[in-house]
């Protein structure tokens, strides 16, 4: 016989993983967003600095989050983040929307779009964008 | 060994058992008869004690054992009473865990929990356990003097404490040390640990050897040990000392938690433990569905007339909530 749940809950956090790829060792930006998106009500998973790509889609799929938000400053974004949406496409999380963060010109932004890395914000960009981002591509899943 | 989901499988299904998504509840019912088999163990103590750098370090060096067991981790942090949101951490400290395929770590939201945990966690805890997973670690939120309740659901509980972390008065006060079964010492690099470890050997020495206390709960039973059967003893909170940072003592910790595994098998309190979990669970989940149904049966209206007559102190709480209850006719 099928139980009702105890505590079914109709509202569901969204989980969001914020990660550091990369050798540089500032962290700050990565951890205002993960702040804003705390008081946005959302779960952050903070896994902190000197990721691997390996590393950050792993703990994507431990944490099964709803979007991946990666903070770079140390100009190897156009080697690094190709290679985290790879590792999340061959854990089967491509739908899994990843935006990232620090220092990136304009003009390699084109590439990590194809890359799949769905949105870009660079410094100054306002935290609601961010939040909206999110919202927007992340979908209640049934 | 290997798990009976794919990773991929684990997680989602975890989460849907975090949100009590629809078919969440039959999910577990079905995986329950498989549950039971894991050793699952409890890590508890304050906020900056060490606790997530000891447990990764558990982890790692049960991974070193012969047997290679799988192991799990549920981290649990607190959700911001203000937003509802949370920033889970505790992966930070568990970076020498990464690439080992047969670990898995979980962060979890207390989501509003009070008692160092979520209210979903032992329902996580069963997901993982029925998946395969030998051992599983629960750490609980930064825990002061109440956060008890990791003891509902964990067979063995260890209460982290770090030199300089109070005097002999706070130790001797009720709580989270009322829970331990081991306690372990961490930092053990820093000043002060010989004084912190004698203030603690003398508050247990105080305190008559801890059986049962924490778990036993009216209604049930009289504990078995209180009548040894064999060689059984009554077990004795033991003080471990390690430095998670520097990987120093915690195959001591190990030892001690296969010595308390072993005394819970022998004494009998294993399976009293196993009964107290129960009754406690299935209460908690009796009364969810109570107020559920009060809720549902109770227009808002006089729901809202009933709060009015209360905060009127026309009526008294206790009352209120008894004229609710007649109005169920249980």
């Amino acid at each position: 016989m099928s139980q009702p749940d105890a505590r079914e809950s109709s509202s569901r956090s969204l989980r969001i993983l914020i990660a550091k790829p990369g050798l540089d060792g500032h962290d700050r930006g990565a951890k205002v967003v993960a702040r804003a998106l705390r008081d946005a009500g959302m779960e952050v998973i903070y896994t902190g600095l000197r990721q691997t790509p390996e590393m950050i889609a792993e703990a994507a799929l431990q944490e099964d989050v709803d979007a991946v938000g990666l903070s770079i400053l140390s100009g190897a974004h156009n080697v690094l983040l190709p290679r985290i949406a790879e590792a999340l496409r061959v854990r089967g999380m491509s739908d899994v929307p990843i935006f990232a963060g620090g220092i990136i010109p304009a003009e390699d932004i084109p590439a990590l779009v194809q890359a799949g890395i769905a949105g870009v914000f660079g410094p100054g960009s306002p935290i609601a964008d961010i939040i909206a981002f999110i919202r927007e591509r992340t979908p209640i899943r049934d | 060994m290997s798990l009976t989901l794919s990773r991929r499988d684990l997680a989602r299904l975890i989460t849907r058992v975090e949100n009590s998504e629809r078919g969440a509840q039959d999910a577990l019912s079905a995986l329950y008869a498989d549950t039971g088999r894991a050793r699952v163990i409890g890590v508890t103590g304050a906020p900056g004690t060490g606790k997530s750098t000891l447990v990764s370090e558990m982890a790692r060096v049960y991974r070193q054992r012969p047997d290679h067991p799988l192991v799990a981790i549920v981290a649990v942090d607190p959700s911001s009473p203000f937003s509802g949101g949370a920033i889970l951490g505790d992966r930070i400290r568990m970076r020498d865990l990464a690439g080992d395929s047969g670990v898995f770590i979980r962060s979890m939201a207390s989501r509003g929990a009070l008692g160092g945990i979520a209210t979903a966690t032992s329902d996580v805890v069963d997901v993982l356990d029925a998946s395969g997973f030998d051992i599983i670690i629960i750490e609980t939120v930064g825990a002061g003097q109440l956060e008890v309740d990791v003891a509902r659901i964990a067979q063995t509980v260890i209460v982290v404490e770090s030199p300089g972390a109070g005097d002999e008065v706070q130790a001797v006060k009720a709580g989270i040390l009322e829970i331990a079964d081991i306690i372990a010492v961490n930092k053990a690099d820093r000043d002060g640990v010989n004084q912190t470890i004698s203030a603690l050997q003398s508050a247990l020495d105080i305190a008559p050897p801890s059986f049962h206390t924490h778990h036993q709960r009216p209604g049930l039973p009289p504990p078995p040990v209180h009548q040894p059967s064999g060689d059984a003893v009554a077990w004795q909170t033991c003080i471990v000392k390690v430095s998670a940072l520097n990987k120093e003592g915690v195959g001591d910790l190990l030892d001690a938690i296969d010595q308390h595994q072993a005394y819970l098998h022998a004494s009998g309190e294993g399976e009293y433990r196993r009964l107290q979990h129960v009754h406690s669970n299935v209460e908690a989940r009796l009364r969810d569905l109570l107020l559920r149904a009060a809720m549902q049966r109770l227009s808002r209206a006089d729901f809202e007339a009933i709060l009015s007559a209360v905060s009127q102190r026309n009526l008294h709480p206790a009352v209120a909530a008894q004229k609710v209850l007649d109005s169920l006719q249980l």
